[in-house]
């Protein structure tokens, strides 16, 4: 008995480190302790390997994510961190009162922005705290690099909390698996890299922490783990709207409980305690406010609520009865009773209006092709679209058939916690199909039930290749239960046939493992470390060419126009413009009123005297647009445009979509609509475009980004002036004119 | 006939009922008490709330979830130191009463702050 034990503890930690050398790729002291060992201080050097590991795994999380860092510079990616950089830094100059009643007149002029109220402050003030944190320890920073590094930090956290709920789940082995596979998961490093200041940064670590606090507390049935868990949620709510997954998730779960019968007082205190009270303190969060008793997407939570209320009551009520006719006849009442008012209080809450319908988002993510049949300014956002298999792969890896091998082993040893996190895999699963964003909602679910998978064979084949032929038949019992080694099942018999194999699949899994190493670290180090504000590209001979445009653009309003000017471009570019440029903008990525994008969308795509007129309404100064002829770069607004005539056209029918096609096709060329040819956007892109050569061997004028000719090469502007171009061409400013004066 | 069997069958229901709960020891049957007032003071004002109308939303809501609150968390209290429950043989009653301290604490320091 003793020596199964020790085994046991001895196998799941050498998994565990196995898992941590793949993904380190650095073989280290490991071999000599675990095995050549005296008996008495196993638990300890299982205890101090597990340790190691785990602060290996800590590290390896931060430095993976810092590539970005070292490759440029130490700045906020993207378009979404600059608001929340801004915010920040307002936040830790100004204090919290100011911020919380911060009016921002800088954005969506005329109407301006209350940020206070429309935000999610949680990551700002988690930044801002970790910056008094070192200043009062005397380390002098600036408070973008705290910024920079949020994100990798609480990457690191997460780390620990995926650990902590893998051996909640299964055993240690497991979380520790669990835990180096999260740390570079690239589905998780996309939004957490160091510069992606973004509320996923910290949402992510939230989230998990918050299932594992209230899967403890289910498992424990202790008020304070619940309590614990409403906590958690709490800062899930004050960092990121995707809490609405986790206020709908565990009702669910609670629902599939009561319907298995597996009800348990355990449940009934862990959900009520975290619901009233996560509830409460959701509440304190001015965004959010009293959704949670008004809008449609929370009612399930409330539903359930109700739902144990009454479970309870009639348990209770069987307890004191013990009798079955008496409590079928109580049953009845009561369930009547109890379905009538619940119906009628939801019909007359939604009747009344009380109870706000489901929103758009929520539909879309219920329905995929909701957002692109009703809501455009949804369905126009790359990272809203439908996910691509091959993101999948990218994303997860290995892990992508780890995680039915996962759910298998969870569904062989089903406890609260396993159905816990097979539904959190599974609902995730459905989200990131349905969104590409969304894959990282699923990534802490896809590593756990991964990591089972992995620390079960792992642990299964050691115990094989341990056991000595007087074990086999105990060993052979429990050992040949992996998914992988089932096949072998046959082979029971046949001892030394079986190590061999054993040994063979461990090699395998150590070979996939390590793979997985690789692939991440290159996913990271290619596709998600580049910051998109600073854009690389290779030169004719191999070099690495640096496009700096943005900020020199930027740089340049903030240098050499008027402090109150007021700056129109498309909405992508409204953080960048407040937080670098330092101007105001008419619309930005926040997208709170549809009309005023719109209008702006109905301005870049009409022609000139009307959109002149539409600009001198909004008091528009400069037109920024962004051009990637010159450079390549597709992601620019002519291949942004037929979006802002969409939205444009939701809003004015004026704007019509076939206007700009040609046969339904989107062209620049001297096939192009001519409505296309003529409107603002095309004008203030290949303003002077037609004089430039831009590759060897073509014409001037000769468009990179769509490889094409353009169609108008003469392009005369009579209400706008070329004011800035960028030494790329990437981003282009126009002073709007003021009006002519009357002869 | 049917009419009669039911109220029949109700009669028998309460009166076993109450047969069964006397039986309950006196600590629970104070915790009881204690959600059955919590439960009671939560429906008036409910029934205030429908009567003068909702204005400070807040206020309304800081009522009714504190005692909604305050009721849920002496139902779990009381399941944690009821006897019969098996589940909950290793938590010693201090323990749970402490739990249950913690727990109002927060809720009312978030309500304090929420009341407006």
């Amino acid at each position: 008995m003793q020596g199964k034990v020790e085994g046991g503890v001895k196998s799941s930690s050498q998994c565990g480190l196995k898992s941590d050398l793949s993904s380190n790729n650095t073989s280290f002291f490991s071999s000599s302790l675990s095995l050549k060992s005296l008996k008495l201080k196993t638990k300890q050097q299982a205890l101090l390997i597990r340790v190691t590991i785990l602060g290996l795994v800590y590290v390896l999380a931060f430095i993976s994510r810092l590539f970005s860092v070292l490759r440029y510079e130490s700045m906020i990616h993207e378009f979404d961190p600059y608001f929340n950089y801004r915010t920040t830094l307002f936040l830790t100059e100004k204090g919290f009162y100011e911020f919380w009643n911060w009016f921002d007149s800088e954005s969506w002029y005329p109407l301006g922005r209350i940020i206070g109220g429309t935000l999610y402050p949680g990551l700002m003030v988690t930044a801002a705290l970790i910056y008094w944190a070192i200043k009062f320890l005397r380390f002098s920073v600036h408070i973008r690099e705290v910024c920079v590094l949020t994100a990798p930090f609480f990457a690191s956290n997460t780390t620990i909390v995926a650990y902590l709920f893998g051996k909640e789940l299964w055993d240690s082995g497991a979380g520790l698996v669990a835990a180096a596979l999260i740390a570079i998961c690239p589905g998780y490093i996309s939004r957490s890299v160091a510069g992606s200041y973004d509320n996923e940064g910290v949402a992510i670590f939230a989230l998990l922490l918050t299932f594992y606090l209230f899967v403890k507390a289910v498992n424990t049935g202790s008020l304070a783990w619940a309590l614990a868990s409403a906590f958690g949620y709490f800062y899930m709510v004050s960092a990121w709207g995707g809490y609405v997954f986790i206020i709908n998730l565990i009702p669910l779960y609670v629902l599939v409980l009561l319907i298995t019968g597996r009800y348990s007082m355990r449940l009934y205190i862990a959900y009520n305690c975290m619901y009233v009270l996560g509830m409460l303190l959701a509440m304190q969060i001015r965004f959010v406010g009293f959704q949670h008793v008004q809008s449609g997407e929370h009612m399930a939570a409330m539903g359930v609520f109700f739902l144990m209320q009454v479970f309870y009551f009639l348990d209770w009520v069987k307890h004191l009865l013990n009798d079955p006719k008496l409590f079928q006849a109580f049953l009845r009442i009561t369930v009547t009773f109890a379905v009538g008012v619940g119906a009628v209080a939801l019909g007359v809450g939604t009747a009344s209006g009380y109870i706000s319908p489901w929103t758009g988002r929520f539909y879309s993510l219920l329905d995929p092709t909701y957002a692109k049949d009703h809501i455009p300014i949804i369905a126009s956002v790359s990272e809203h679209q439908p996910t691509a298999w091959s993101s999948f792969m990218f994303d997860f890896h290995i892990l992508l058939f780890l995680f039915p091998a996962g759910l298998y082993f969870c569904f062989k040893k089903l406890s609260d916690a396993t159905i816990f996190i097979v539904m959190y895999g599974l609902t995730s699963m459905y989200f990131a199909g349905v969104m590409v964003r969304l894959i990282l909602v699923a990534t802490p679910a896809v590593c756990l039930i991964s990591a089972i998978a992995v620390s079960a064979t792992i642990k299964n084949l050691t115990q094989l290749v341990r056991a000595k032929s007087k074990v086999a038949h105990s060993g052979a019992g429990k050992g040949t239960s992996s998914a992988k080694a089932s096949s072998k099942a046959s082979l029971d018999q046949s001892l030394p046939f079986q190590r061999n194999s054993a040994i063979a699949l461990l090699l395998g899994a150590f070979y996939l493992l390590s793979r997985y190493a690789t692939h991440c670290t290159w996913v990271t180090s290619e596709a998600y470390s580049s910051p998109s504000i600073v854009l690389a590209a290779r030169g004719a001979h191999g070099n690495r060419v640096i496009f700096d445009d943005y900020r020199e653009a930027y740089f340049w309003l903030r240098q050499n126009t008027p402090p109150d000017a007021k700056v129109m471009s498309w909405w992508d570019y409204g953080y960048q413009i407040t937080a670098m440029g330092n101007r105001t903008v008419i619309v930005d990525n926040n997208t709170w009123n549809n009309t005023h994008i719109a209008t702006v969308g109905r301005a870049m795509s009409s022609y000139e005297d009307e959109a002149y007129e539409i600009m001198r309404s909004l008091d528009v100064d400069y037109v920024l647009v962004v051009f990637g002829g010159v450079t390549g770069y597709s992601s620019d607004d002519i291949n942004k445009f037929l979006w802002m005539v969409r939205i444009g056209g939701g809003v004015f029918p004026v704007i019509k979509e076939p206007d700009y096609l040609v046969n339904g096709e989107y062209r620049v060329d001297k096939g192009a609509a001519p409505k296309m040819l003529n409107c603002l956007m095309y004008k203030l892109s290949y303003y002077r475009f037609g004089e430039l050569t831009t590759e060897y061997g073509k014409p001037p004028g000769y468009d990179r980004a769509r490889g094409v000719e353009i169609g108008n090469k003469d392009v005369k502007l009579e209400y706008l002036e070329e004011a800035f171009t960028t030494s790329n061409w990437i981003v282009r400013i126009y002073k709007v004119k003021p009006p002519n004066n009357r002869w | 006939m049917g009419k009669s069997s039911t109220t029949k069958d109700a009669q028998a229901l309460f009166q076993s009922l109450r047969s069964a709960y006397s039986a309950t020891p006196t600590n629970l049957k104070i915790i009881d008490l204690y959600v059955m007032f919590a439960v009671f003071t939560a429906l008036i004002q409910v029934v205030y709330m429908a009567v003068v109308g909702s204005f400070p939303f807040n206020s309304f809501l800081s009522g009714v979830l504190s005692c909604v609150g305050t009721a849920v968390l002496a139902i779990c209290l009381r399941i944690q130191v009821n006897k019969e429950n098996k589940e909950f043989k290793d938590l010693p009653p201090e323990r749970a009463f402490a739990d249950f301290v913690l727990c109002n604490l927060v809720l009312h320091l978030v309500i304090m702050n929420f009341l407006g």
